[in-house]
């Protein structure tokens, strides 16, 4: 296979002064070094999130602690939300996307490489400009640090009286910059999946995880949208004087809720429908099967970007709106449901029968299946509205997003991690390191996460910094962070084994797992052009066609 | 391998997919919407929300020549663009600057307005609900205007430096699409601002 690919001369082969490498990289527009930088730049600040995390839990660990002060636990909380949300999860799913969606379509490039990499930029300085914060928001008020007003940041505390100084300004611009970043990257990738496709890829024989990536742009563009317009509007009221969420001046502190919860309930199907990609590349291949239900799969995944749009509300059952609205948010919320479960069946039905192989990928796989399963029952749970009544803001929700976002979509991101790994670095990650880092991380997960949800039920408010010594919250609270730790030392393996294995890990050849679609089979790590000839496919598994001449897929499709 | 071929014999491949271009600008046409969508959500939500005046009825005049101006803008980019495609790059380049004279009349239309209404009614950004969601809701299509003017003098820079020709038309033509983007919100705003707001 090696044979096909284009020999330059004394490439690789000498050393270059690292400026020029340094500059190689700042100013790509390779897809593939881009999706690097994008998983590069999350693992740097999930680390700075997990650290953020670490502090909260510290300061949780039993009644009336005082290892942070109240205003600096108001940060790490902000900041945790936000670092995790916009500038963790979203750049390392659009890196995955960046990397493979041109490699699975048989196409060289994005459509447009340098948006790529000016969309990459502008999220990376996003993130950079929330982190100055520590430095320069105080300002000339001489007030504030990092932002503290939450990562919904509802009004009225974001206005000037309750917020002086910048923290919120960097908040806000931070999300504005990333924002118009997302906004480029999501409208690249549907350009890329309906435009650049080789011959012979129709829509219906595209690997799902295109499929699903263009959706997760499609919502990416209609969610995220709204949160960088109602940024502007915050922009205007701080800077402007303006009166949108001003209710002084007749603004309405409900309709900043509304708008954030349009983007972010959106945002949570943003992250988790590549996760459900991971899956639906990752299950086949281990299962020794083709997905079941390709079509069904689809159809499941357009019906919950559809649905997703009218569930916002769901998370302001407690401002007092009118029992119709109630009943109507809590309709839909369930009906996602459906969708959703559809597709936990077809991976299942996708396991039935198969003749399962139990590498790391697929234990993080079958991990995820369970814990989103988990995490979805429970979601059910708070979107009936008197159940809502009860448990919002307490840690019940806490306990409920966290499943979704670690359970599911990061148990789905360590999958991909190390079944793509080969691909990208051209070196298996170790095995062993695996398996401990799965066990650490579920162990370390089902402790903090199953029991955080007791507290929640017995009361517990979300984002207070300390509470009074009540029965069973000490010993709870301990527990859970317990279990960070846990997760703690698992991510450090993860992190040991990511660099131990990229210098001495066993080489992976072109296609390391006997897989089915085409970025298996170019080298590891791809040449710069992909593929020497665009390759021409006639099924969903071109590389099966290709490896079973006698019995190719093109005949049943 | 260089090729992933199929083992099937195959029939001749039809392989035609939609202009990159073209799929971008509707992507992003769809996230502006989104933009406007939550402007205008905004606007209506406030009417008659305001404590203090000045309100809508008391300050705002119908631009109904600028209006006109804009929309026809639209009908001369579209013909600039068929003009184009037959390869009469005299006429294209005529409608072109038709195009962005009208556009720059919509803007200054705008200037006019916004001039009277600070100096005269003395409304700004932060006079009242009202100030806020109109400068905002005309003020971010007056930059969509202002950008598109950017882009469409662009072309005619380079138009008239003779490097716009028919193989230049599907570039033209995703250009377009901004711009009549632009107008259909005009369409929208006009009826929210001037005739519902009031």
């Amino acid at each position: 296979m090696s044979s096909d690919a284009i020999a330059i001369p004394n490439a690789g082969t000498e050393a270059r002064p690292w400026v020029e490498v340094v500059h190689e990289w700042v100013t790509t527009v390779d897809h593939k070094r881009l999706g690097i930088l994008y998983m590069v730049y999350a693992l740097m600040f999930l680390v700075v999130g997990g650290i953020e995390a670490t502090i909260i839990r510290i300061q949780l660990m039993r009644p009336h602690n005082d290892f942070v002060s109240p205003q600096v636990f108001n940060r790490m909380f902000t900041m945790h939300g936000t670092t995790m949300i916009f500038f963790v999860v979203i750049p390392v799913v659009f890196g995955f996307a960046n990397y493979l969606v041109p490699l699975m379509i048989g196409a060289r490039d994005m459509a447009f490489p340098r948006l790529n990499a000016f969309s990459f930029w502008l999220t990376a300085f996003g993130g950079f400009l929330l982190y100055f914060s520590f430095l320069g928001g105080n300002g000339l008020y001489g007030a504030g640090n990092a932002p503290d007003v939450g990562w919904w940041a509802y009004a009225p505390l974001t206005s000037r009286a309750f917020s002086p100084g910048h923290s919120s300004d960097y908040w806000t611009i931070a999300l504005l910059v990333a924002g118009f970043g997302s906004i480029g990257t999501a409208v690249n990738i549907i350009a890329t999946v309906l435009s650049m496709r080789c011959p012979g890829m129709t829509l219906g024989r595209m690997p799902l995880f295109a499929w699903l990536n263009m959706f997760m742009a499609g919502l990416v563009i209609l969610a995220i949208s709204p949160l960088t317009a109602a940024q502007a509007m915050l922009c205007v009221d701080r800077y402007l004087g303006g009166h949108f969420f001003d209710t002084q001046a007749g603004g309405s502190a409900t309709l900043w809720m509304h708008f954030f919860w349009i983007f972010g309930h959106p945002e949570v199907y943003v992250l988790v429908i590549p996760a459900f990609a991971f899956a639906s590349e990752i299950i086949p291949v281990f299962s020794r099967k083709p997905i079941f239900g390709y079509p069904v799969m689809v159809g499941a995944t357009a019906c919950i970007v559809f649905l997703s749009l009218s569930v916002w509300a769901h998370h302001m059952f407690t401002i007092g709106m009118n029992s119709y609205a109630n009943s109507f948010f809590a309709i839909t919320t369930f009906a996602v449901g459906v969708p959703t479960g559809i597709k936990i069946f077809n991976w299942l039905g996708t396991m039935w029968g198969g003749k399962i192989q139990f590498k790391v990928p697929m234990l993080f796989c079958i991990g995820f299946l369970f814990q989103f399963l988990i995490a979805g029952l429970t979601g059910i749970m708070q979107g009936a509205a008197p159940f809502d009544w009860q448990l919002t803001g307490s840690y019940f929700v806490v306990a409920h997003f966290h499943y979704v976002i670690v359970g599911g979509i990061l148990f789905a991101l360590f999958a991909a991690f190390y079944y793509w790994y080969p691909k990208i670095t051209g070196r298996m990650l170790n095995e062993t390191l695996g398996i401990l880092h799965f066990c650490l991380f579920l162990i370390g997960f089902h402790l903090t996460f199953d029991v955080m949800h007791i507290p929640g039920i017995l009361g517990m408010p979300r984002r207070i910094y300390t509470y009074e010594p009540r029965p069973g919250w000490g010993t709870l609270n301990l527990i859970v962070t317990i279990g960070a730790f846990i997760q703690g030392v698992a991510m450090l393996v993860f992190v040991v084994n990511l660099v131990y294995s990229y210098f001495k890990g066993p080489k992976a050849g072109n296609d390391p797992w006997d897989a089915w679609t085409l970025e298996w089979s170019v080298s590891s790590p791809p040449p710069p052009y992909n593929f020497a000839s665009i390759p021409v496919v006639a099924s969903r598994r071109p590389l099966w066609d290709l490896k079973h001449p006698e019995d190719p897929d093109s005949r049943y499709e | 391998m260089s090729a992933v071929t199929s083992p099937i014999p195959q029939r001749s491949l039809e392989w035609k997919l939609p202009y990159k271009g073209k799929v971008g600008m509707a992507s992003l046409i769809f996230a502006e919407s989104a933009i406007f969508t939550i402007f205008v959500v905004a606007y209506l939500f406030y009417l008659g929300k305001n404590i203090t005046g000045p309100t809508p009825r008391e300050v705002l005049e119908t631009p109904i020549f600028f209006t006109v101006c804009l929309l026809s803008s639209s009908l001369t980019i579209h013909l600039a663009g068929k003009e184009l495609e037959n390869g009469h790059r005299k006429t294209f380049l005529i409608l072109w600057s038709i195009t962005i004279a009208l556009g720059a009349l919509f803007l200054f239309g705008t200037g006019l307005e916004w001039h009277r209404l600070i100096y005269e009614r003395g409304l700004t950004i932060s006079t009242n609900l009202f100030g806020t969601t109109y400068y905002s809701l005309v003020g971010l299509h007056a930059t969509h205007v202002t950008l598109g003017l950017v882009m469409l003098t662009i072309v005619l820079l380079f138009g008239l430096a003779d490097r716009v020709g028919v193989d230049q038309s599907a570039r033209i033509a995703t250009l377009t699409m901004y711009w009549h983007f632009v107008d259909a919100v005009w369409v929208v705003v006009f009826t929210v601002v001037y005739v519902v707001g009031r």
